[in-house]
């Protein structure tokens, strides 16, 4: 399942949803990423969030499909935020239940590696020296590309 | 026609979200749209030295010699920072 929206997300009731009715689930794993106050030396005191309306939901509808190719898990739960967010405001959340923990643990790591580098969201922050488009960063390319070949 | 958007920092460049363009004659990918839309000249240069531009043709990330057809929707932006 996969969520865009600028409500916030509540954790538990997601990952209670993935073992909900799921006996054969052994292993629930999550991530999140929170909006830091400090990015790049500089104070953050608001985000703003675009994306690109239709390609987000089918790219990361993409990015689930291909790490159930890739590994026997059961579910995945993406659900992303976009609009205005504030430092201490959850982001994005990447759940995934398996029936053990090994390829879960690797679905969840590998759908948020390529989230960051396939999925358009771009993130214009707001700091005391005025706003500023977010740069895509070399080592988020690079962790993307440990999973291919 | 085709429809373009711009999103982020490239929509900020050129002051404009999203257009309806005729496929312009002799343009057959988006190497040459873009090598289009830069002759319009003034903030539409940047577009042909913008570092890392990305693509995308009916909502998929392309190369610079994706075809491009009458109706598809193109979209330019820079790399994504989600997450």
């Amino acid at each position: 399942m996969v969520r865009v929206q600028e409500a916030d997300f509540d954790v538990g009731v997601e990952l209670a949803a993935l073992r909900r009715e799921h006996p054969q689930v052994g292993a629930l794993v999550s991530f999140v990423g929170v909006v830091r106050e400090l990015n790049d030396a500089a104070g953050v005191s608001e985000m703003l969030l675009e994306h690109y309306p239709g390609m987000t939901e089918k790219a990361l509808a993409a990015i689930v499909d291909e790490a159930r190719r890739r590994w026997t898990i059961i579910d995945a739960t993406v659900i992303h935020r976009v609009g205005r967010l504030l430092p201490t405001d959850q982001i994005v959340l990447v759940a995934v239940s398996g029936g053990h923990r090994g390829e879960a643990f690797a679905a969840c790591e590998f759908i948020m590696d390529y989230l960051k580098t396939r999925a358009p969201f771009w993130k214009r922050e707001l700091t005391a020296d005025g706003a500023r488009w977010v740069a895509a960063r070399a080592v988020d390319e690079q962790a993307a590309e440990r999973w291919q070949g | 026609m085709l429809k373009i958007l711009y999103f982020a920092s490239v929509r900020e460049k050129l002051g404009q979200g999203s257009e309806e363009l005729a496929l312009p004659g002799g343009v057959t990918d988006i190497a040459g749209l873009l090598g289009f839309l830069a002759q319009r000249g003034g903030p539409w240069e940047s577009l042909a030295t913008f570092r890392n531009l990305r693509y995308a043709v009916n909502q998929e990330m392309v190369r610079l010699d994706a075809p491009l057809r009458p109706g598809d929707e193109v979209a330019f932006f820079p790399p994504v920072t989600g997450g």
